[in-house]
This record gives C-alpha cells, structure tokens and sequence, in this order.
C-alpha cells in the first residue's frame, strides 16, 4: 500500500518528445515505472525510443493503452489545455511538472475540474514517487529512495530530495513522496495527502515540508490537530525571507504581513507536528517524532 | 511585474475605468506646462516610484498654480523618495504625473487580487480609503468587504452592488461603481494582473467614483501573452543586481547580509538562509539557480554575487539530483576560476556521484572549503566571513 500511485499506475506522459519530457521519460521508464503512452498532438503513431507508442489526443492513448496517471510536462502556455484534455479523457490522476504555468490559467482549469472525479497534484512540482511498487512519475531522482514507512508531503522539490535522502540514510525507507509544487493554485494539498496518509495502513509518521506565503500550512495545521493520528514531523523554509520579494516559487511570497514561517511554526508545533530546527534535521526529527510516538 | 501609477491609469482608461486628467512631466518646466494645460484651480504633482506611501513620504503635493507646480516639481524630481516600502536609502524620483485637482466627498479602497485559499479572485472595498489596507485588516477586519468571483461568471452585478450598498453609496453613485469594479475586473483578468488597488477610489461631489491612484502589479509567467505590456518595465526602478539575474533566468533576491548563496531549488535556497541565520551569520542573497545548474549558469551566478561588495564569504548547496554531483563539481571550478574568486568559498555537495564531485573540488587546487552537510556548511561560511581560518 501507499497513496496515489502504487504497482498498478499505468502513466500517460503528455509532452513526451520535448527536452525535458523525452530525458524523464527514460529516466522514469530506468526506474520501473509503467509508462505506457506518450501524447503529442500530430506526433501519433510514432513511438518513444521504439517502445513506447504516441498518440495524437489523451483519449486515444487511454482507450488504447488503460492509462490511469498523466503526468505533464507541456510548455507553460499550453499545459492548461493539456490539464483539461486529460481530465476531459477520464484521466484520474493528474501530475503536472510544468513551472510557469499564468495563474489565470490555472484559475480556470481547476473550476472546471470542480465537481469531476478527478485528482490534479502540482504544478510547478517534482511529481509523486511509490520506491516499493518502482513507480516514479515526475523528475526526482529515483535512487536516493527506498521503500520503507514513512510518507513525505512538500511544497519544494530540492527540500523534498533532502527529505528523502537523510530519511535513506537513516535507514527509513518511503511508503510515498509527494511533491504539491510552489504555485499559488495547485491542486492536492497538505490536507489532502494527510487525509491520504492517515488512513494508509503502511504509512507509520509523515514529514510535511512548506514553506512561506498563503495559509495552506495553518489549514493542515488545523487539520491535524484535530484528526491526524500518526507521527509527523515538520519544516517551514523561508525564516529569514524577507516580506514583499517572491522566494524563486511563484507562491512563495509574504504578502501583506501575511504567510510568514512564524506564523506557520507555531501553528503546526500548536498542532503538535515536531518541527526540524533547520534542513539538516529533517530525518533526525522524523525520528524523534517516530520515538515520541503520537496520541 | 510592477508599473508605475501613470502607466496604471493610461491602461484603466483603455478599459473605462475612470481616472483623472493627467500629464506625465520629467523635468519642473513639463510640470508646469501640464498644470497649465489642465487649467484646474488645483493640481496634483505624484511622485512616480514603484513603492506605495508616497503621500506620507513627502512625494504627493497640492499646487494652487502653475507656477507652484513647477516648484513643487523641482523639489520632488531627483529626491530620494523613503516611504515604508521602499529601502532605507529611499528610491530616486525620475517623473512625476500631474493631475487636476477634483473636488472630493469620500475615499474608499478597492483591490483584487488572487484568493489563494479559494483559487479564485476576490474584490475588496473599504470605507476607510487612502490609509493602508493591511492595517485596517489587522486592525478591523469587518471593515474589509469581500466578494469571490467565479471565473465562469466574472464579477456578477450583485457583487459590485452589495459592495456599493456596504460602503454606504447612494443613488447614481451604485451604478456607477458597478461599472467601475466591472471595468477594473476586465482590466485585471485580459492583462493577466497578480494585483490591482485603488486607493483611494473616490466619490466626487456630483455623485461620480473615479480611481484617484493606480496600483497594478502582472503575472511574471503571463507576460509572454502581453507584449505591449513588456514596455511599462522600468529597470531604474529594479534592484540592479535582482535585473541583471533576470536576463539569466536566475531567481535572486539581495538581501542585508555578507555571506553569499548559490543553491538549487527554492525551497532549499530559503532553507539555506535560514540555516546561515541560524548559527548567527547573515545571508546576503537568494539565489536558485534552478535544477539543471549548468557551468554556465554557475559562473553567471558567481558574478552575480560577486558584484556585491559586502559579501565576505560564499556557500554554494547542491543537492545534486538528477544533474550530477561531478557535473556541477566542474562547473564550480570553471567558474571560479574563470571569476578569480577572492573571497573563500564554502562547498556543500550531495546526490548523485558526491564522491566523483568531492574529488574534483580537492583536486582543483583552488582553497575550497568542503562541507559534509548544510548546517556544517553554514558554521564554516558564517566563520570565514568573520575572517576566520576554516578549512
């Protein structure tokens, strides 16, 4: 078990035969994953490195090949478009890489994805990786993981790595990593994954990476104190960032003294996450929090 | 993006939001031609920064002539204009707009900007105009009256009208401002804005509402779609440095501190800073240089630093994922070589072939301080800026 994607993921990869689709797609296919379809609007018929079929439309690559993850890495101004087509095709879970993608765009795509069985994680993130069913969707790198317990939730893609790699080398493995991306409108958030890893038998603790701007921090803040019943460490980046400059993330701004780290730590310590003192401790808090145990 | 007041209203008058007559004037003599065209008993001269509390900074005055004006103009023009949003050194005044003078019942504010809660935009108008929103929010938050706008409908009539019925308008005045906040919606969504605020917006005697300032800030990653947007940029108005990284498609901040960063990721950069505060020293920049740091990219990042004065000492943080460690390992010893970098320099590396990449640093025979994790890097970087001997 694990959450989002396990040993029966098949992928559909839209942006296939770009730079950046075509290198993650081999590195995807190295590490185990079930990639099965490529989509390229006028590429079908062709094939990814002769194993790997093309289609024109997202439709034709699920009735095909029984995709039932895509994963996007479509250029800013058409990976809006590509989001719906997905969702249009039945696509239930959608991944999007793509950084840069107008916020205006995304205010449309995820009020048309309301009320459809779908789920959309990302943009701008490092995708979701399952090390126990060899099922990596996105651009992590895919050896610093191990299959193991503990489950990883975070706005940033290099902090999730650090996560992950102090966690290995600790010898605590990853039930799933999730990477819900630095945009200001992304899809699955903190809550959700909680909600997911809460109720997943082999997920034991959860360390939660944000970082400043918005609130979705103090949301699964409240979330947790009220419901979450496993372990949890915790990590808010950007303490010393100052007001008003956006951190390298579109979203990663504090914008009318609004969304400070303070703020979040003390909500999430208020809630009883364990919190890392600095990047270094991310596995050794995990740790900590896993000895201390919970409720 | 930001854009300064005037080029804010030439674009509301493109989507009839009304604004007050004005001229833009570089120079005292402009200044007092402009007041002199409008031929208003009164007139305004705005100083033009990207910043806001201009007013309270000494940057917006009344002139009563002509001739005021041009005085007005000339102390204003080349000021180094300190309000709370601009740095302690201030920002430096090029041009000021000269408005005509109208004659004021009542302020308001209105903005909008993006709900991140709700992925949707919101519209908020206050009764207490001209001050500074953030304040009334911390202060009285139900003086700040809110509607979320569904991207299908747009901002319906109703919402306008409960806003208007809120900040107790009457009459004529109620359609009139919902053609305004309509205006002002049409104007945010087809230049793909992040922000747009009025304040204040006013109600003029005869019942009119019209848009006394102009704050609008865009969408970096929309710009694409905006050409005629692109030449609002004003590069006088932007840190240098912060500019210079721009054109590299490097995310740099400058900062107070003396210990320069170069990291990859924005999380880990952030995560960086905080780690150098933590054992007392300060950052004196972000700086990501995104996931495939290309000896390019390094050396370019190294200048970027390096143009900085203060800095004393510099910690580079690589988690080397799927670029490799010994990839970026050359690329550090090009560039430094390449920037004769005199100040020492504090290498973290991990990931992908750390050991290959440790070998090529040791190798290189430049003073290299290796680190085996971050917070050990930031003791060493935090030591060396202090002068300290660290190896």
């Amino acid at each position: 078990m694990s959450i989002l994607v396990d040993q029966n993921t098949r992928v559909l990869m839209q942006g296939i035969t770009g730079s950046a689709g075509s290198f993650h797609a081999g590195q995807m296919l190295d590490y185990g994953t079930k990639l099965v379809a490529g989509v390229t609007p006028g590429k079908g018929g062709t094939e990814f490195q002769d194993r790997i079929p093309i289609f024109n439309t997202v439709a034709d690559a699920v009735k095909q090949t029984g995709a039932n993850v895509s994963v996007i890495f479509v250029p800013p101004p058409f990976a809006g478009d590509a989001i719906l087509e997905a969702a249009e095709a039945g696509v239930p879970l959608i991944i999007v890489i793509t950084e840069g993608i107008p916020v205006m765009d995304m205010v449309k795509v995820k009020r048309a994805l309301q009320g459809r069985p779908v789920r959309l994680v990302g943009p701008n993130c490092p995708g979701v990786i399952t090390p126990g069913a060899k099922c990596k969707i996105g651009i992590m790198p895919g050896h610093i993981h191990k299959p193991g317990r503990i489950g990883v939730v975070s706005r940033s893609g290099t902090l999730t790595y650090e996560a992950v790699f102090q966690l290995t080398q600790l010898g605590l493995g990853q039930s799933t990593a999730v990477g819900i991306g630095g945009d200001p409108v992304n899809g699955t958030d903190f809550v959700d994954c909680l909600q997911l890893f809460n109720a997943d038998p082999e997920t034991d603790a959860v360390i939660m990476i944000g970082e400043i701007g918005g609130s979705a921090e103090e949301t699964a803040a409240q979330y947790i104190g009220k419901e979450f019943r496993k372990p949890i460490a915790g990590f808010i980046a950007g303490v010393s960032a100052p007001p008003g400059k956006r951190m390298g993330h579109a979203g990663a701004i504090i914008a009318g003294g609004k969304g400070t780290a303070a703020e979040k730590i003390k909500a999430m310590e208020a809630a009883g996450v364990l919190m890392a003192p600095s990047p270094a401790e991310l596995g050794t808090t995990l740790q900590a929090a896993l000895q201390r145990g919970r409720r | 993006m930001k854009i300064h007041e005037y080029q804010g209203k030439e674009l509301f008058r493109k989507y009839g939001v009304p604004t007050p007559r004005g001229i833009l004037a570089t120079t005292p003599e402009e200044a007092e031609k402009a007041a002199t065209s409008l031929g208003t008993p009164v007139v305004v001269v705005k100083a033009q920064i990207h910043a806001g509390g201009r007013g309270k900074g000494g940057g917006v005055k009344l002139a009563k002539s002509p001739a005021e004006a041009k005085t007005l103009a000339s102390q204003i023009l080349g000021m180094m204009l300190k309000t709370h949003q601009t740095g302690p050194e201030g920002q430096k005044v090029g041009k000021v707009y000269v408005e005509e003078g109208l004659p004021i019942e009542r302020e308001f504010y209105l903005g909008m900007t993006l709900d991140r809660a709700t992925s949707r935009l919101s519209i908020m108008a206050s009764s207490e105009g001209g001050v500074e929103i953030e304040e009334v929010a911390a202060k009285r938050p139900e003086a700040i009256l809110v509607e979320s706008i569904d991207p299908v409908v747009g901002l319906a009539d109703y919402q306008a009208r409960t806003l208007a019925f809120g900040l107790g308008l009457t009459g004529d005045s109620i359609g009139k401002f919902v053609a305004f906040s309509r205006a002002l919606y049409r104007c945010y969504v087809e230049t793909d804005a992040s922000l747009a605020e009025v304040n204040p917006l006013v109600l003029l005697k005869d019942g009119s509402v019209m848009a006394l300032d102009a704050k609008l800030n865009f969408d970096d990653n929309a710009l694409y779609r905006h050409k005629d947007l692109v030449g609002y940029r004003d590069i006088a108005e932007e840190d240098p440095i912060e500019a210079r990284a721009k054109e590299h498609d490097l995310a740099y901040i400058s900062l107070d501190g003396n210990i320069g960063c170069m990291v990859n990721g924005a999380g880990l950069a952030m995560a960086t800073m905080d780690t150098i505060k933590l054992v007392g020293g300060q950052p004196a920049n972000f700086l990501d240089v995104g996931g495939g740091a290309s000896r390019e990219k390094v050396t370019e990042a190294f200048k970027l630093i390096l143009s900085s004065k203060a800095v004393k000492a510099v910690l580079i943080n690589i988690f080397g994922g799927i670029m490799k460690c010994d990839v970026i390992a050359e690329g550090v010893v090009a560039a430094a070589r390449e920037v004769k970098l005199s100040v020492p320099l504090v290498v973290r590396l991990e990931g992908t072939n750390v050991e290959l990449g440790k070998e090529l640093l040791r190798k290189s025979g430049l003073p290299i301080i290796p680190a085996d994790n971050l917070r050990q890097a930031a003791e060493k970087a935090v030591a060396a800026a202090r002068g300290e001997k660290v190896s």
